[in-house]
């Protein structure tokens, strides 16, 4: 097991850059995720560190060592494909052992691995199957015993549950995490899902366009996004943006949104120009006398909770209320915003204000 | 009466049956003639209207492999009674044997350029439409069209360069010259067949064998290659075909030591008058290895010749 850090790694196909100086480290034995949309640049990142892509420019180093431009033979990981990769002309023994083959393992030790491997998985009653009539959930099992039965310094997934039906990948992915934490293994895990993100990992990086946008654990994610993108990826419904022009001075904490004045965190430094208040949807309260007011055009029932969604002079704000609220679709309501929880952003550039309240993510990232 | 998607009605295949059997029966028809004329006896085989109904004889297979000589009636007289059983049929014509004919050495120089250069063509192509499919070649598309253009003039066009340049490198009427010939001739379409094929083939396989610890060319040979099995199947039998049925480069550049069995056969009507079973007995044996070499192939060439289209 080992710690993965990659340092300022870049890396060009012709004309396009696929990913532009990404920098991130993966502590040993974290269970560590790489989220973005579709063409974000994570699955490149994922099979630069596999060695299936060689970074343009820039370091890899996996357990102290730089691997960068070391062919994915020599580098000691396993890899997990979304389509899990089975090779179709073997069975599903042969399949688990092959890794081990290749290093020349004697016989009654390859026998050994793959026993405990599938005892681990549950799937010892179909060692000796073809691979091409299993389950999409038994595939998975395979591929994944084809991983762990190396031993390998790291596991890399890319998306491995992404072929697999609703149903098995809630089952899945917790017997991916139940397997990682047993296995205390280091794994990254390539996912365009941000619930799957939240779910499953120690760590998460975000990455759009090329660019890790934000590095941390879930929660710091969620709570304090270091850009407008992150605040918009992650979370359902997402984070709503406020847009409104301002002054805002060092150490202010308030700001004026039309005529109602709104608590923020203490702004370290100051800002002008267009700027937008981001507001997660449970951290909005309805009520009936609030200064800053907004009219309600939706509502969704979702059993406990219900999201609302409200017109107000600044854009549409969707609100996450219980469901016992009396919500009436055309009044005209108050709404209050939980001061502690909102992030300021620069509409220019998308970046977060740096404020009391997120210094700490935002600098260490 | 109800109509389904899938299932054809029975009309429709009864009819699609008589048209496949007459097809077949148009296309066998030769081959039938063929065959039977090479047991026919030589008065058999020009009567007309031709005989279904004949006494087979094997003189067309013996005339095929011997060389006869005509004896004087004393001489004839004088020798002693026929040995074997292929004696006493040319001595029913009455002739000698002489010697045997060189049809077993062209069939032999048939077997050793047909499945040389097809196994050549196989190992050259294979490789190239890997590297073609996979890799970042420069120029790949122009590459592509450059090795497809080989294939675009008759022959015949470049007959008399190939037989200066042969001339010049000694490679005239020699096995060797005749295997880089048919090599050169076939690679186009192998590479372009065989590049479809790999194509169809997940990249991913390769990655897992890479990541599995094995080398580019143990991930190709362990796995591509066996993926790729009904490809090869395939393009091996239509290079086979080709390298074993040309004719015209073989006429024009072997003569003797490496002549294939093609442009010999014709010579056997001119030895002895015209010899029709003998010929037919020569094409008969002729077909055999392909037959058999394609039959043994022939699940790969089914689902070979979709071209791939349907996704395993």
């Amino acid at each position: 097991m080992a710690q993965i850090r990659i340092q300022n790694v870049r890396k060009d196909f012709g004309s396009f850059t696929a990913v532009k100086s990404s920098s991130f480290t993966v502590e040993d034995g974290e269970f560590f995720m790489l989220l973005g949309p579709s063409g974000c640049g994570k699955t490149t990142t994922l099979r630069m560190l596999a060695g299936l892509e060689l970074p343009t420019s820039g370091e890899i180093y996996i357990d102290g060592e730089e691997v960068g431009q070391k062919p994915a033979s020599q580098r000691d990981i396993a890899f997990v494909f979304q389509m899990f990769a089975l090779y179709p002309h073997m069975n599903v023994r042969k399949n688990i052992s092959y890794p081990l083959r290749s290093q020349g393992m004697k016989r009654a030790e390859v026998k050994r691995r793959v026993t405990e491997v599938a005892r681990i998985l549950g799937i010892e009653d179909m060692l000796d199957r073809p691979v091409g009539r299993l389950s999409g959930g038994d595939r998975q099992r395979v591929a994944l015993g084809r991983a762990i039965v190396r031993e390998p310094k790291a596991f890399l997934m890319d998306e491995p549950l992404g072929a697999l039906d609703a149903e098995f990948r809630e089952r899945m992915s917790e017997e991916l995490r139940a397997l990682h934490d047993r296995m205390g293994a280091t794994t990254v895990y390539v996912t365009h899902d941000q619930l799957e993100a939240m779910q499953m990992g120690d760590k998460i990086v975000v990455m759009n366009h090329g660019v890790v946008e934000q590095f941390g654990v879930p929660q710091q994610i969620y709570d304090w996004p270091a850009t407008r993108f992150v605040a918009e990826f992650i979370g359902s419904p997402p984070m709503n943006f406020l847009d409104f022009n301002a002054v805002m001075d060092k150490g202010t904490d308030s700001i004026r949104l039309g005529d109602a004045t709104i608590g923020v965190p203490r702004q370290i430094d100051g800002a002008s120009g267009k700027l937008t208040l981001g507001v997660r949807p449970e951290h909005v309260r309805l009520t009936d006398s609030g200064a800053y007011r907004g009219r309600i055009a939706a509502s969704e029932y979702l059993g406990t909770t219900q999201i609302v969604t409200l017109k107000t002079p600044n854009g549409q704000v969707k609100a996450r209320v219980a469901s016992s609220d009396p919500v009436q679709v055309g009044d005209t309501v108050g709404l209050e915003f939980d001061a502690r929880t909102l992030t300021v952003f620069d509409a220019g550039s998308g970046r977060a204000l740096v404020s009391t309240a997120n210094r700490e993510v935002l600098t260490h990232g | 009466m109800s109509f389904s998607v899938t299932e054809p009605a029975r009309r429709t295949k009864i009819i699609a049956g008589i048209l496949v059997a007459g097809y077949a029966i148009i296309t066998l028809l030769p081959l039938v003639w063929i065959i039977a004329t090479g047991f026919k006896s030589p008065s058999d085989a020009i009567a007309y209207p031709p005989k279904v109904f004949f006494e087979p004889s094997l003189e067309g297979y013996v005339n095929l492999f011997t060389t006869r000589t005509r004896v004087t009636d004393e001489a004839f007289a004088a020798l002693p009674p026929p040995e074997t059983w292929y004696d006493q049929i040319v001595r029913d014509s009455r002739m000698v044997i002489a010697g045997p004919s060189r049809y077993g050495e062209r069939f032999l120089n048939s077997v050793i350029i047909g499945f040389g250069s097809t196994f050549l063509t196989m190992v050259l192509g294979t490789m190239a439409a890997y590297a073609f499919s996979r890799f970042r070649v420069p120029l790949k598309d122009d590459l592509m069209f450059f090795i497809l253009s080989t294939r675009m003039m008759p022959p015949i066009a470049v007959a008399i360069p190939i037989f200066l340049m042969f001339r010049q490198l000694g490679l005239n009427d020699t096995h060797l010259g005749m295997i880089l010939l048919y090599t050169a001739v076939n690679l186009s379409l192998s590479v372009w067949l065989l590049k479809g094929f790999i194509d169809e083939i997940p990249v991913e396989y390769e990655e897992a064998a890479l990541i599995d610890g094995y080398t580019r060319f143990q991930a190709f040979w362990k796995v591509v290659l066996p993926q790729a099995a009904t490809g090869i199947a395939s393009t091996a039998i239509f290079c086979l075909i080709f390298a074993w049925n040309e004719y015209a480069f073989a006429v024009l550049l072997t003569s003797g030591t490496a002549q294939t069995a093609p442009p010999f056969i014709p010579t056997i009507i001119c030895v002895g008058g015209k010899d029709w079973p003998a010929v037919a007995a020569g094409a008969t044996i002729f077909l055999v290895p392909v037959m058999v070499f394609t039959i043994l192939l022939r699940k790969h060439l089914l689902r070979g010749i979709t071209f791939g289209a349907v996704r395993k």
